[in-house]
């Protein structure tokens, strides 16, 4: 099993950086994904790795051998592109061991890894077909089953689910992930869906225009995230972002008369707070008034107006809401991020309690990035 | 009634063109057909029916038999070559190399000009001694050389005049087939350490095969259907080297007068190129398609 490790690495187009000195590794046998908006440089930083592009400046470690100048062929990896790149006159089985035939892989040896990938993945029926006989689910099969037959032991997925419909992506989600293990492989994937990443991923890499914004686990990504654009991307529905003003006791939220969320100066910070943790709360701290309901279902996220600035709050139950209801609500002191408003980045303000009015510093166990 | 109208209106609408085909295809074939199995009418004798006779008589007729052997070379010659060039000039040119645009231009050029000019420029090319080819033979010492008028190099000559004006135009269909080949897939080959010609030979080949059977028909096609070069060049000589089907045909239809041989040549023809639609429509068609 082999790692990957990244140092500075930079892709420039003539006056456009991609890539701006993007460092990190990967351990054997893990999952990492790269994680971030459309056009931010994941599948750049993905195809630089595969050496489908070369590097501006930078290294590219595979296995701990300097690859960065190295061809694609000789990096020791698979990748499964996300149009699939099937060879649409060959068959499925043909697709599969184009790789071994390239190599020259010996007959037997060729029959027994297609035999094998083809059983992993419920491909034996569809041999003979040719790609345009197949579902896109089952296309994306025989990708990954070039990938498995390949036995590299780095594989690199760039977007491979999005061309699949919701429940086929869910369920090709969870095989991907098994197979990774199963098979232990080191792995990089690459997509725009926090959810994807989420749940796949034992690490991401945040990346916001060409850089990493943040690398975490995906508890710590959600419960750490380093600015407001990490706290953003993670979660449905987006964490509220407001902005706080000086209080008589601390920072209060702008446009209200309190309570103070914590001490000190309020102006010029930002408070974080995710829908899912915010109650509604006859008893609680905060006052608003609803602009708005829109039922899920099993829960509903309701638009609030607090102060001057909206907010959202996901309640569970059928509870409905009238237009312009004034409601109270409270969150736990853990709860809330703060964030510098001008550089947008995490800071760390110990909460008061301000739900029972008591000033009590609440022991945070948050990790700092 | 409302039946009989809606199956009257298809027929009327079709009208038009029907006519048009009947009257400048359908027609002009059946009556060639019609003519090849008369004699010419002479002064007061009206044409007699003479059944195979001129088919008889081109079987010993040697200038037939040459001008179909050359035709058959000529073809032969000139469809491969211009394949395979048009489909390299189209490789080369979909490739990311610098001044891509001003080579398409310049592979697509001889295709503007008509078949006239392009001989004209051919003939400044084959000119002996002072022309092109011997100027810059003459610098490896090679002595000069009557390019068409040496029943050796009269045919071949013109061959390579209509590979270098069709090549260019076949280039365009290639290319056009190259740009819609998926470019993750070259990537693919490229991780699994596919080489160019691995993956040439094994992907961009087969998946250029339905345009190599267009452009193979059309080649063809147009093998026996250009004469232009011909008259200008050679007209098909010398001691009729350079003498294709069609040229022998023109010769007898429009030199000797003899509309009614030339008929019967012309069926041959007819059958020949019928022959090669068939083949693209009826069998290849069906093999080479993936979808
Ligand atoms: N071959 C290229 N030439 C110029 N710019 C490119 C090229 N490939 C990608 N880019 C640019 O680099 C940026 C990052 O692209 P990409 O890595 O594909 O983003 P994504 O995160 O969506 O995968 C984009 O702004 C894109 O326009
Ligand atoms: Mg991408």
């Amino acid at each position: 099993m082999s790692g990957i490790e990244i140092r500075n690495l930079c892709k420039q187009w003539a006056a456009f950086a991609a890539v701006q000195d993007v460092s990190f590794e990967v351990l054997p046998g893990k999952l990492t994904v790269l994680l971030g908006p459309s056009g931010c440089g994941k599948s750049t930083t993905l195809r630089l790795i595969a050496g489908l592009e070369m590097a501006t400046s930078g290294q590219i470690r595979i296995g701990g051998r300097d690859v960065t100048w190295l061809p694609p062929a000789q990096r020791g990896l698979s990748m499964v592109f996300q149009s699939y790149a099937l060879f649409p006159h060959l068959t499925v089985a043909e697709n599969i061991t184009f790789g071994l035939d390239v190599r020259k892989v010996p007959k037997k040896e060729k029959k027994e890894r297609l035999e094998y990938a083809a059983q992993i993945l419920g491909l034996d029926a569809l041999l003979h077909r040719r790609p345009s006989q197949l579902s896109g689910g089952q296309q994306q099969r025989v990708a990954l089953g070039r990938a498995i037959v390949a036995k590299a032991s780095v594989c690199l997925m760039d977007e491979p689910l999005s061309n699949l419909d919701a429940q086929l992506r869910h369920d090709m989600r969870a095989e991907i992930k098994s197979l990774q293990r199963s098979l232990g492989m080191t792995m990089v994937y690459v997509t725009h869906d926090q959810v994807e990443a989420m749940s796949l991923a034992d690490e991401i890499i945040l990346m916001r225009a060409g850089k990493i914004e943040q690398r975490a686990a995906p508890a710590d990504l959600y419960s750490t995230p380093v600015s407001t654009f990490a706290a953003r991307f993670i979660g449905t529905p987006a964490m509220s972002i407001l902005s706080l003003a000086d209080g008589a006791h601390g920072a209060v939220i702008s446009g209200t008369q309190g309570p103070a969320l914590f001490g000190g100066k309020g102006e010029g910070f930002l408070l974080g707070i995710r829908p899912e943790q915010i109650r509604d709360d006859p008893d609680g701290p905060i006052d608003a008034k609803v602009r708005s309901v829109d039922y899920h279902g099993a829960d509903s996220i309701l638009d609030c107006i607090i102060g001057d600035q909206t907010l959202q709050v996901r309640v569970e139950g059928v509870r409905r809401y009238g237009a312009d209801e004034a409601i109270r609500l409270g969150w736990d002191p853990q709860a809330m991020h703060i964030f510098e408003a001008e550089s947008e980045r995490r800071v760390e303000r110990a909460p008061l309690d301000f739900a029972s009015g008591k000033k009590r510093p609440a022991a945070r166990t948050a990790r700092h990035n | 009634m409302a039946r009989s109208r809606f199956q009257l209106a298809p027929w009327i609408l079709l009208l038009p063109a029907t006519v048009l085909l009947v009257a400048f295809t359908h027609y002009p074939a059946v009556m060639t057909m019609v003519k090849s199995l008369y004699r010419l009418p002479k002064g007061s004798r009206p044409a007699k029916f003479v059944g195979t006779e001129h088919y008889v008589s081109m079987i010993n007729d040697p200038v037939f038999w040459a001008s179909l052997k050359n035709s058959m070379i000529y073809a032969l010659g000139t469809v491969p070559m211009a394949i395979g060039l048009s489909m390299l000039m189209a490789i080369i040119v979909n490739s990311a190399i610098k001044g891509r645009s001003l080579m398409r231009m310049f592979f697509f050029l001889p295709t503007i000009l008509p078949m006239i000019a392009v001989a004209n420029i051919w003939l400044f090319f084959y000119t002996p001694s002072y022309g092109l080819i011997d100027q810059f033979l003459s610098l490896f010492g090679f002595e000069q050389h009557n390019w068409l008028g040496d029943p050796d190099t009269a045919l071949g000559s013109l061959m390579v005049t209509a590979i270098w004006k069709e090549a260019g135009f076949f280039m365009i269909f290639y290319l056009a087939a190259l740009q819609q080949m998926n470019p993750t897939l070259a990537e693919a080959a490229a991780l699994e350490g596919a080489g160019r010609w691995y993956f040439f030979r094994r992907v961009t080949f087969p998946l250029l095969m339905p345009t190599t059977l267009f452009v193979m028909i059309n080649a063809i096609i147009n093998s026996f259907r250009l004469i232009d070069h011909v008259i200008v060049l050679t007209r098909g000589g010398p001691d009729n080297a350079s003498t294709i089907l069609l040229y022998y045909i023109y010769m007898v239809a429009f030199r000797y007068w003899d509309t009614a041989y030339a008929s019967a040549l012309t069926m041959v023809l007819l059958v020949i190129l019928a022959g090669l639609a068939f083949i693209q429509f009826g069998i290849l068609d069906r093999k080479i398609h993936y979808k």
